[in-house]
């Protein structure tokens, strides 16, 4: 996911949040992840807006993908540059209203954004994970975030609500703890990276593996892989867009020139922001983490996991309510897998909604301004609340 | 809440409280939210355009944007006690195999269509020798989607050809923006121009 966030045109926000941080397992009862490997202590990054209601039935757990962090909505401070990353979506009258919803979102488990992830300090070497840090899965990350849901007292989530790698968690959610979610929404999402999107994960992990300054993913005391990571990002951005969207946002246009240099600096528009994406992205990511969560992303497989090959059986353990949403343009996500999703569920009797919302902008339309989604999401959770009131 | 069109009250009217109600080509889910908030029904819609699916979402009706005859084979048999296709049987290339899955996948089934076999229809083409052009079939032979043109009693033949059974039948007359309407009884093939069928196995 790309950051476009600025602040609200119309000046609704959830106003100043606070992040804080929720720690468990510790030495002596390590938390287990799939691969075999433990890890303790965990500490989750999380955030909160809105108000949790008195019967604790109105949380909506929001998943963040690659990139993003706790920090959904809001300002930490009054002077921010910018709110949180999906600050269009989340806040007072917005999408997911948080006058109606107390909506909660971690960062994951393997990330460097607050959670514990590989530049974490290992308490048995006391010096920073790296490498050491075992692998994580998408199960993981859900495992982890089931337990802070209970530290927080609910009981019943109203609904998980994820893009992306965010949409994997909410497939994870529901399946996973069928008893805990009432309601999912699964924006530009899969349930199974196809090889085109394993492809351009590891051509990104291994720009990082090749940086010089990377030593094995202990470099915690030197240099970082700082344009491993970038070639990294720039490789991502160029999958979040389409081809329509680079064509109208840069075309062929020079940047800053009127004619080629005939040089290798960046001519191109195009060039040149790819290499700001990229530059920003080390300023507050970390390489290592990058390395985890794509690898946990490219492991994740709901149907091999859940159902023994089956996405039919792996949907046959929940009973949440749907809403799928694909975007015509998004060819690292197509519709075609967001469809495949639908299908099964469907043929689970489980109840479904499906929109393919027509954007040019690709992959990354589900983080910019779109009425619909708006529309759809704001229409999707008050359908799930006055069921929910109903029971 | 706005009324609901003539047509669509006389299938509301037919539909059991409390059932599991599946619309093909669904629309705005004028008639679904209807039914669910009315009837207690458990809705399930399919319709092809998107800013139509963002209205029905909107509106709470569980609903998925695709192809009527492609979406409706994923569905267990007789998931549904009810399958509705409201006015689009005209427009589907292969009316038999949507009827059979439709019949697979409910107990029963509501189809309606406008009556091609009307008066006005009829006069026009007789009067005029051009294709007719009425209210409820509004467009020119080269831009209608209407390419099965049939009229009440064809569909009673067809019944009998592609073996399934004809429960209840209501041949209307509307008017005011199908908004109101009365039911026809005499000539109905003649008279009314819309023909609804509630069907079901043979």
């Amino acid at each position: 996911m790309s950051e476009y966030i600025g602040h609200d045109q119309n000046g609704a926000t959830v106003g100043i949040v606070e992040k804080q941080f929720f720690t468990f397992a510790g030495p002596d009862d390590p938390f287990a992840l799939e691969s075999g490997a433990s890890l303790g202590p965990v500490t989750l990054a999380y955030e909160t807006c809105g108000t949790l209601n008195p019967d604790r039935s109105n949380a909506v757990l929001v998943l963040h993908a690659l990139s993003g962090d706790s920090h959904v909505a809001g300002y930490y401070r009054a002077d921010d540059a910018k709110p949180g990353w999906w600050d269009i979506m989340v806040g007072p009258g917005k999408g997911i209203d948080t006058n109606k919803y107390f909506v909660i979102c971690s960062n994951i488990l393997g990330s460097c954004i607050g959670s514990t992830g590989p530049g974490a300090i290992d308490p048995a070497t006391e010096k920073p994970y790296g490498t050491n840090f075992p692998l994580i899965t998408i199960g993981d990350m859900v495992r982890a975030q089931k337990i802070l849901v209970d530290h927080l007292g609910i009981n019943k989530l109203l609904a998980v609500v994820g893009g992306s790698i965010g949409g994997m968690q909410v497939l994870e959610w529901c399946v996973r703890y069928p008893d805990r979610v009432a309601s999912a929404v699964a924006l530009a999402t899969t349930c199974r990276h196809s090889a085109l999107a394993i492809a351009f994960n590891e051509v990104a992990r291994q720009a990082i593996m090749a940086d010089p300054n990377w030593r094995a993913g202990h470099y915690y005391d030197g240099p970082k892989p700082g344009m491993g990571l970038a070639i990294a990002r720039m490789i991502g951005h160029i999958t979040y867009l389409s081809d329509e969207s680079m064509r109208t946002k840069f075309g062929r246009r020079l940047q800053n020139k009127s004619a080629l240099s005939f040089e290798f600096g960046a001519d191109f528009q195009v060039e040149s922001y790819l290499q700001y994406q990229g530059n920003k992205f080390i300023e507050r990511f970390d390489a290592n983490s990058f390395l985890y969560i794509t690898k946990a992303a490219d492991y994740f497989d709901l149907a091999r996991e859940h159902g023994s090959g089956s996405l039919v059986k792996a949907f046959s353990k929940t009973a949440a309510r749907f809403l799928v949403v694909s975007y015509t343009s998004d060819w690292l996500y197509p519709t075609y897998q967001s469809k495949e999703l639908v299908t099964a569920m469907k043929k689970n009797n489980l109840d479904v909604s499906f929109c393919e919302i027509e954007a040019q902008w690709g992959h990354d339309a589900f983080l910019l301004p779109n009425e619909k989604l708006d529309l759809l999401m704001a229409g999707f959770l008050r359908s799930i609340s006055y069921a929910a009131a109903a029971v | 809440m706005q009324p609901l069109r003539y047509d669509l009250q006389i299938i509301a009217s037919w539909i059991a409280p409390g059932s599991r109600v599946l619309g093909l080509g669904c629309g705005e889910g004028d008639l679904l939210l209807w039914l669910k908030q009315h009837r207690q029904v458990i809705e399930r819609g399919i319709e092809l355009k998107e800013s139509r699916v963002v209205k029905c979402i909107e509106k709470g009706i569980s609903v998925l944007q695709g192809d009527i005859n492609t979406e409706i084979t994923d569905y267990p048999d007789q998931a549904f006690d009810y399958a509705i296709c409201s006015q689009t049987l005209q427009q589907v290339y292969d009316p038999v195999s949507l009827i059979q899955s439709m019949l697979r996948v409910a107990g029963k089934c509501v189809v309606s269509f406008p009556n091609f076999g009307h008066l006005r229809i009829r006069s026009q083409l007789m009067v005029t020798g051009c294709a007719p052009v009425t209210r409820e079939l509004p467009y020119e032979w080269y831009n209608t989607p209407n390419i099965r043109v049939l009229s009440l009693k064809d569909f009673e033949n067809f019944a009998r050809q592609a073996g399934f059974t004809i429960l209840k039948k209501a041949a209307i007359n509307t008017k005011n923006h199908q908004m109101e309407g009365k039911i026809v009884t005499f000539l109905p093939n003649l008279l009314a121009t819309y023909g609804i069928f509630l069907i079901g196995h043979q």
